[in-house]
């Protein structure tokens, strides 16, 4: 099998997940998104892995690492995401302004106003 | 000697301070001993218990302030008994604190001159604090106005008695800050705070002339011992002399009230009755007139200074009895003539008559605090201090009228009171000084050069007396080497002060005590307390002349008290006929388009507002506007801009996630970018 397919669908993949987290509203695909990327970081792992063939089958071992970080990455996300739903009941993350610093307000002197979430 | 003066100037400054700190609780301690009194002890008399009780009132304040002013005025009249017995100068230093050039030396000197002035001090302080126990009865305060009176006093007796002159100008300096506490003692009146702030400010502007007159002084003597000082000036170099004695002259006018700033003294009225007795009156504002009278032969080698003196003399004489003439108000009437005394002891200093000016100084002590104590008791009787709501109180307060009268005679230069002698003695030494300029000696104008450049008197403290007997001999009494001119002011503004002061003092004895009574109220004589300091006053002030009699240069010359004594009798008859056409109406109205004016003191007060008041709030809001408009707009400019720049970086920093992202995202395809485009 040539190289160039596997890379391809990879590169693919990351287009997707790319997509997906710059694009997607919803924090769940979001973070679907995310796992996607990791994916596509895999497969090229795994394909690279099978060229260079290497005694040791790093690219292999570090595949399986990466699984295991992005379950526990998920789980983390999925945490945030669940507490973030309970306290805003809402999971859109073009609603979730609170890092923004408030309006600017010289006159006033105060350099924080904490009203992301007013609507 | 030295002991005891020092313990008097000692004794009421502990006074202050323990009336300051302890005052009341004294009160508390007391008052059991004298509820006790006050019930009288089976076997005691009755009668005997409650005059005790009635002598001795729990009032811890009082106790405090009046018995150490009581025992220093015995002290000093110890001191002055000692100087009539055997005139000595005594001088004794307790330190000297070095200063890298000439040292302070803490010491006090006890001669004729400062012995009298001392129990002068002490005699109306006494009075004071004796009339004040009544006075400021009701008085919430009372403590720490005795309490500052004490300190006062001490500061005073420290600059009588003080050997050196940075001790003495302590004392003059603490006198000006009780004065200002004790004119605002009514602070809550914003009249009388401004009043005090003013007396304060104007006084200050004089003292920086006056320190700096002591440093031209102190070293071109190399010492700022007055001992010292007065011992070198035969070879002090006469440019050090002139600027030193012409810095000095500001101190003396500010405190002294004279021309240029003498307007704080009429508003300083606004103060207790007594408190104007005392310092605004009888003792501080003497302080400069004795200043000079104390460093006499330093301004006896700076004619010059004398000539300013004289003109600022004449000046002060002339329009503060023209403005007392036209005043309402009873205790504005006394300031006015208060400035007028004071500028007839400068003249008199001016135009050589040391002792003269001394013994003016004495006898209007004297009678200036009986006048203004009496005034006090006339106050409190009628309830206000304008003539306009007096009249008629001959008869119902025989004693303060009496006592008045003496007053008002001395003020007037009425034989037989004090200020016919000491008067007189100022006004024929200035028509000697008038005569002898006018047709000088053969030897042209009096040069005492050539005697002080003889190496045998140099640097010898004795110097000026013996050019004094010296001159002495010449022309019977030491005239100064000033202008002719100045001379013939002094006498001529003199002479007609006189017939002024005649006349403004038999209209303010007039109007007050004769004629209807104008107001409501009825009158009565004022509490023992109050009235007997005012009685015992008049007593010095009718006799104090006759002291003079024993000196040959204090006695009075018969030509110029026949001419004075018409003067006051043109002035006061002029005022007593007019008076007795009508006696309901001030005699004062036959001013007529004049009267506002002098009420107003030539609107000099208006001219300052107008050329140093406003330009110096104006500078005042400039400032404060260039402050707010350029400095701070600057500071809060830089801060805004700041913020507006940042507010464009902000634009980026808008919470959402996602759009982080992306711009991280592109930075990588920009960084891949660059990396494969330049590989």
């Amino acid at each position: 099998m040539h190289l160039v397919y596997p890379v391809v669908i990879a590169a693919l993949l990351f287009a997707v997940g790319v997509y997906g987290v710059l694009a997607r509203r919803n924090a769940i695909l979001v973070l679907m998104s995310v796992e996607l990327m990791l994916n596509a970081v895999n497969l090229n792992l795994v394909v690279f892995d099978m060229r260079w063939a290497d005694r040791l089958h790093g690219g292999q071992i570090l595949t399986l690492f990466v699984i295991v970080l992005a379950a526990a990455e998920v789980g983390i996300g999925l945490a945030l995401i669940l507490l973030i739903y309970r306290n805003r009941q809402t999971v859109d993350v073009d609603r979730l302004r609170t890092l923004a610093e408030g309006d600017p307000d010289p006159e006033a002197g105060s350099m924080t106003d904490d009203e992301g979430v007013r609507r | 000697m030295i002991v005891v003066a020092a313990v008097a100037v000692v004794l009421p400054f502990a006074a202050a301070l323990i009336g300051m700190l302890f005052g009341h609780t004294v009160s508390h301690l007391l008052s059991p001993l004298a509820r006790r009194l006050r019930t009288p002890a089976p076997g005691a008399s009755r009668r005997g218990a409650l005059v005790l009780a009635r002598r001795m009132p729990a009032n811890g304040p009082a106790l405090i302030a009046v018995l150490p002013v009581a025992a220093s005025t015995v002290l000093t009249a110890v001191l002055a008994a000692d100087q009539l017995r055997d005139p000595a100068t005594h001088v004794g230093t307790l330190t000297r604190v070095p200063t890298g050039t000439a040292s302070v030396a803490l010491s006090l000197q006890v001669d004729g001159l400062v012995s009298v002035v001392a129990l002068l001090v002490c005699c109306v302080a006494l009075a004071v604090q004796i009339y004040s126990v009544a006075y400021m009865r009701d008085d919430p305060r009372y403590s720490s106005y005795a309490a500052f009176v004490s300190l006062f006093t001490a500061a005073m007796l420290l600059v009588v008695l003080s050997g050196d002159l940075l001790v003495l100008y302590v004392g003059w300096e603490v006198m000006g800050i009780c004065s200002y506490f004790l004119i605002g003692h009514y602070w809550h009146d914003r009249a009388t705070s401004r009043a005090a702030v003013k007396a304060f400010l104007v006084t200050r502007l004089g003292d920086v002339g006056f320190l700096f007159g002591i440093f031209v002084l102190g070293l071109a003597a190399h010492s700022f011992q007055i001992r010292e000082i007065i011992g070198r000036v035969g070879i002090m170099s006469h440019t050090a002399l002139l600027a030193g004695t012409l810095l000095l002259l500001c101190g003396v006018a500010g405190k002294s009230a004279q021309f240029p700033l003498h307007t704080w003294l009429p508003d300083a009225m606004a103060g207790p009755t007594p408190i104007s007795a005392l310092i605004h009156a009888a003792t501080m504002v003497a302080a400069g007139v004795y200043v000079v009278a104390r460093l006499y032969p330093a301004f006896w080698f700076a004619p010059a200074s004398l000539a300013v003196l004289g003109v600022i003399a004449a000046i002060s004489m002339l329009g503060a009895a023209l403005a007392a003439l036209a005043q309402d108000d009873l205790k504005r009437v006394l300031a006015y003539s208060t400035i007028s005394q004071l500028a007839y002891m400068a003249a008199g200093l001016a135009v050589g008559a040391r002792d003269g000016a001394v013994f003016h100084l004495l006898a209007h002590g004297a009678f200036k605090a009986l006048l203004f104590l009496g005034a006090g008791c006339v106050i409190v009787a009628v309830g206000s201090n304008l003539m306009s709501a007096m009249g008629g109180l001959r008869l119902a307060m025989p004693v303060t009228f009496w006592s008045m009268t003496i007053g008002f005679a001395a003020l007037a230069g009425i034989p037989p009171a004090s200020g016919f002698f000491s008067k007189d003695t100022i006004l024929s030494q200035a028509w000697k000084a008038a005569h002898d300029r006018g047709a000088p000696p053969a030897g042209g104008r009096i040069s005492l050069e050539p005697l002080y450049a003889r190496p045998d008197l140099q640097g010898r403290p004795a110097g000026f007396v013996a050019v004094k007997a010296k001159a002495r001999d010449l022309m019977g009494a030491p005239v100064p080497d000033i202008p002719s001119w100045v001379a013939w002011l002094v006498l001529i503004t003199g002479l007609l002060t006189v017939v002024i002061t005649a006349a403004y003092c038999t209209r303010t004895w007039l109007v007050t005590f004769f004629g209807e009574r104008r107001s409501a109220v009825r009158a009565r004589e004022a509490t023992p307390l109050m009235r007997w300091p005012v009685a015992a006053l008049a007593i010095p002030a009718l006799i104090l002349g006759f002291f003079g009699l024993g000196s040959a240069e204090l006695r009075p010359e018969w030509g110029m008290a026949v001419i004075s004594l018409l003067c006051a009798a043109a002035g006061a008859g002029g005022v007593y006929l007019v008076w007795n056409n009508d006696p309901a109406l001030d005699p004062v109205r036959l001013l007529g388009p004049l009267r506002p004016v002098l009420r107003a003191a030539f609107y000099l007060d208006t001219v300052y507002d107008v050329a140093i008041v406003r330009p110096v709030r104006a500078l005042a809001s400039l400032v404060v506007h260039a402050d707010e408009r350029v400095v701070d707009a600057g500071v809060e400019g830089s801060g805004r801009g700041a913020r507006r720049l940042g507010g464009l970086l902000r634009v980026t920093e808008n919470g959402n996630a996602q759009a982080y992202v992306s711009g991280l995202f592109a930075g990588v395809v920009l960084i891949v970018v660059a990396v494969v485009v330049l590989t």
